[in-house]
Formats: structure tokens, sequence, C-alpha cells
């Protein structure tokens, strides 16, 4: 009861303030919408499926992209973790690469791969893939010392010491990796669509900006935070249930 | 020859630039079925030589032999119990009991089987499906007790593992071990640095002082059966062990005639 009070407080803030600005500012419509013209523009592109259309190549590509990186992050980071020595000769190139924009390497992605659904695939790719890689190291560098010991105990040798201790024992730790790699690589979805494809929530950015529609513009901005908003949402959800059966207390920021 | 061979056995370790002698010569022989106590203070060289007989530490010299063999890294056969418990607690109880198991190729029915027996024996068959999280402190170092014993071992060896649990819990738990030591038939390494719990579990208190890690006195414990915390020859053992520590008070009482 309380969160549907506070959302539709945050809706109404939302509304007010937007339609105060286009009133104070001035602008032409075709360059700032209204709410409600962009609810005509909403109305629109649902109607003619490009909404559905574009929501559904972004949600693709950025699945595909997403859990391809954070499979093979993961599988790296459980093996670098391990033999650090290893690490030691690739940690200064993660930390270099890291703080890079994936978007900056766009025009070698299109060199390499070319067009289409490439680019963005990449672009998705390279943000969640050092978030997790750091997080899966780390963790394996820091498991609890007493497993190891139980394991050896038992005679468990790879590659179960990998898959029935040491995976599950990181998994909470990576779960924060994971989620904070899933909003990075939503922010950067768009800006792999705006580059060499024609089609994608991002392509409906610039394809609206280059039509004077702003108000499919809003559409698509609107759409976008809506189903990050989503996504963020579900893997919540996901962490809570694997704190919950790690029997790791729930945090209370979560 | 004893089934439990220890021969001037010593230990270093290096940090930094200093050399840490955390076992100095310690000879001692165990034998099958013994209850041992290794007691001490900390850096007594306890743990130390608990981790080296279980095989998860090497010596620097002398020689340890389990059974004539020489003990070169842990194995199934004697299963350590961790002061914090080592359970995986993403695990159930039941799964964590047969743990061991798994790697033993026994079917996934008969680990079940074998699971329920023991914690059957440590009382928490109603908990088999609750992960360790929501268990009591003294109730998880129950399924860790049930996982070692579920893999029929010859030894357990035992890292102060009730020195996290409340004084009453740390009794029972005592009590427990102690009836499991009588009706399984295990050899027990138990370290502690309770003076009380070693007298109330031990066949033989091995007395340890630090700086460097020796064995000063080994006390025989001649009470048989279930033993009583308040019987004068337990008082008169307990005494024993604390004089051992020149824990008792002096006498300095002055006369005059």
């Amino acid at each position: 009861m309380k969160t549907t009070i506070h959302l539709g407080g945050a809706l109404l803030l939302v509304l007010l303030s937007w339609q105060a600005i286009a009133w104070l500012g001035g602008w032409n419509e075709a360059l700032f919408p209204t709410p409600s013209q962009t609810v005509y523009g909403f109305a629109e592109i649902i109607a003619d499926g490009v909404l559905l259309k574009d929501i559904g190549t972004s949600l693709y590509r950025f699945l595909l992209g997403y859990t391809s990186s954070v499979l093979l992050a993961m599988a790296l980071g459980l093996v670098l973790g391990w033999y650090h020595n290893i690490w030691a000769f690739l940690n200064p190139i993660a930390q270099v690469l890291r703080p890079i924009s994936p978007v900056a390497w766009l025009p070698f992605i299109v060199l390499v791969f070319g067009i289409g659904d490439m680019p963005s695939l990449v672009i998705i790719f390279l943000a969640a893939f050092f978030p997790v890689l750091l997080s899966t190291v780390a963790a394996v560098r820091g498991i609890e010392p007493v497993y190891l010991k139980v394991a050896q105990n038992f005679g468990i040798g790879q590659p179960q010491l990998l898959t029935k201790i040491i995976f599950p024992a990181i998994f909470p730790r990576i779960a924060t990796g994971l989620h904070l790699a899933l909003g990075t690589a939503w922010v950067f979805l768009v800006a792999g669509e705006m580059v060499g494809t024609q089609s994608g929530l991002g392509f409906l950015i610039i394809d609206a900006r280059n039509n004077l529609r702003a108000d499919l513009l809003m559409t698509a901005i609107i759409t976008i935070g809506v189903l990050g908003l989503l996504l963020d949402s579900s893997i919540t959800l996901l962490e809570k249930r694997i704190y919950r059966r790690w029997g790791i207390p729930e945090r209370s920021n979560a | 020859m004893s089934y439990i061979d220890i021969q001037d056995v010593s230990r270093n370790y290096q940090k930094k630039d200093q050399s840490f002698r955390a076992l100095d010569h310690v000879n001692l022989k165990i034998d099958r079925g013994e209850f041992i106590c290794l007691l001490g203070p900390s850096g007594c060289g306890k743990s130390t030589l608990l981790n080296i007989l279980a095989g998860f530490d090497k010596v620097s010299a002398g020689t340890i032999t389990i059974g004539g063999a020489p003990v070169e890294k842990p194995t199934v056969k004697n299963v350590t119990i961790f002061q914090n418990y080592g359970l995986l607690p993403w695990r159930t109880v039941e799964k964590n009991v047969e743990l061991g198991l798994e790697s033993l190729s026994i079917p996934a029915e008969k680990r079940q089987q074998i699971a329920h027996k023991y914690l059957d024996l440590v009382g928490l068959k109603d908990f088999a499906q609750s992960h360790p999280a929501e268990l009591s402190g003294g109730m998880q170092q129950r399924v860790a007790i049930a996982r070692a014993l579920a893999v029929d071992p010859e030894i357990i060896f035992m890292d102060e593992p009730f020195a996290a649990l409340d004084a009453l819990t740390r009794m029972n738990l005592q009590d427990e071990i102690s009836a499991i030591n009588r009706s399984q038939h295990k050899t027990i390494i138990f370290v502690t640095h309770d003076i009380d719990e070693a007298v109330v579990l031990a066949d033989r208190i091995v007395i340890m002082t630090p700086n460097p890690g020796r064995i000063k006195t080994i006390i025989p414990v001649d009470l048989h059966g279930p033993r009583d915390r308040t019987s004068p020859d337990f008082l008169r053992i307990r005494d024993h062990v604390f004089a051992e520590f020149s824990l008792k008070p002096e006498d300095k009482t002055e006369y005059y005639i």
C-alpha cells in the first residue's frame, strides 16, 4: 500500500515538473514534447507494433550479450582466482581495460565485426564482463579456508571441488557483481544500438531524433528506464532467494 | 608399535625474517580407541600438532606415522571437526552429512540412509531438511559430528570444537562426544584450552606449554564410564592439572610456634 502511494507520488511529481518545464521553456513542440503528446506518441508506436518489436530486439541482444559475458567472466574468474599466479599478470591489463567505456571501442568493433547485431552485443558483453570477472576473482581468493579444508579432508578433488564447493561458496559474492553488471550493461545497450543497426530501442532514439519526433524520443527514453527497473528488480529477487538459501541475512538496503 | 606414533617432531614457521618454533621435539604415542586431549594455552602448538596429524600441515623435522604409514595428506579415514563447524551453508543438514559419502561413491539412497542414522544419533533427525544457518551453534556442531561419523573414520580430530558454545551446551556436547567415543570406538584427538573439558573427556591429558611448543606432562585420567563433574575423583584430577599449570594458589600461611 505504502509503495503504491510512493509510486503514485513520484509519477505525479514527474508529470507536474515535466509539464512545467514544457510551459516555461516555450520550445517548439517538435523539440520538447508535453506529457500528453508523449502519451499519444506512445499509443502510436504501440499500435503499429514498432515499440514491441524494438523492445523484443533490444531484450534479445541484451540477454544474449549479458548471459554470454557473465558466463565467460565467471568461468574465467574461477580459474584466474584459483591460479592467482596467472592473475598477477592479467590483473594490470584488466585494471587498464576496465575504466574504458565500451563505446570507445566502437570503431574497432565495427571494423572487426561489421554492422548489425554484433556491435551492440559486443558492447553489452564488454560492459558486463569486467565487474563480473573482478568480483569472481576476488570472491575465489576470499573463500572461507575451512571449506577447502573440509573438501580436502573428504577427498573432494577437481572438478567436484569447483562445482560442489568453490562455486556455491562464492556465489553470493558474485551475485553483487552480476547485479552491478546488469545495470551497466543495460546503460550501454542504447549506446551500442545507436550505431550500425536499424532496430532496437537505441535505434528508436536515433530515428526519432532524425525525424524530429521528440514525443517518440521521450517514449523510448521512458521505456528504457522502466525496462531497466524491471530487470533490476528481477535480479534483486534472485539475489534475495540466493541469500535466503545460503542463510545470509538480507541486507537492509536491498 | 603404537597406532599413532609421533617421533621427535618439530615445526618452524618463517614469519618475515623471524623463525618461530611452534613445536619443539614432541614425542607421543597414542593407542587405538584412546581419547586424547591436547591441553594448553594459546601458542603451545596444540593446534599445530593436530593440523600435522590430520595432514593439513607438515613437520619441519621428525616423523609421524598412523597405523605404520607416514602422514602425507588429509584422508577421509581421519576426519577433522573445526571450531567454526565447517558446514556448507548452501546445503541442507542432510546433504552436509552426505558430503563425505559422495566421494566414496556410495549410491544416493544408501547415503541418505547413513545420514539419517547419524543425524538420529546426534538428535537432529527432525532438522534434516534445514539449512545450517537455521540452527544454533550447538546444533551445527552436532551436524559436523554426524558428518564426521558418517564416513566411519578411524580417527576424529577436534580443534577446540566447543569453544564458541555457551557453557551448558558445551557440557551437553562433551557428554555426547564422550558417549560416542565409547559406543563407536573411535580414536579421538581433541584440542582444548579448557581444563574441565579435558578432564571430562580424556583418557590421557597431554599438557603442552608455549615458547617453544612442548609436551610438559601427560596425565592419565583413571575415571571410567560417564564422568561426574562433582565427584571427588574428578576434582582430584582437576586439581592435578591445575597444579601442572601452577594455577593453584601456594599456601603462604606462616606458622608460629
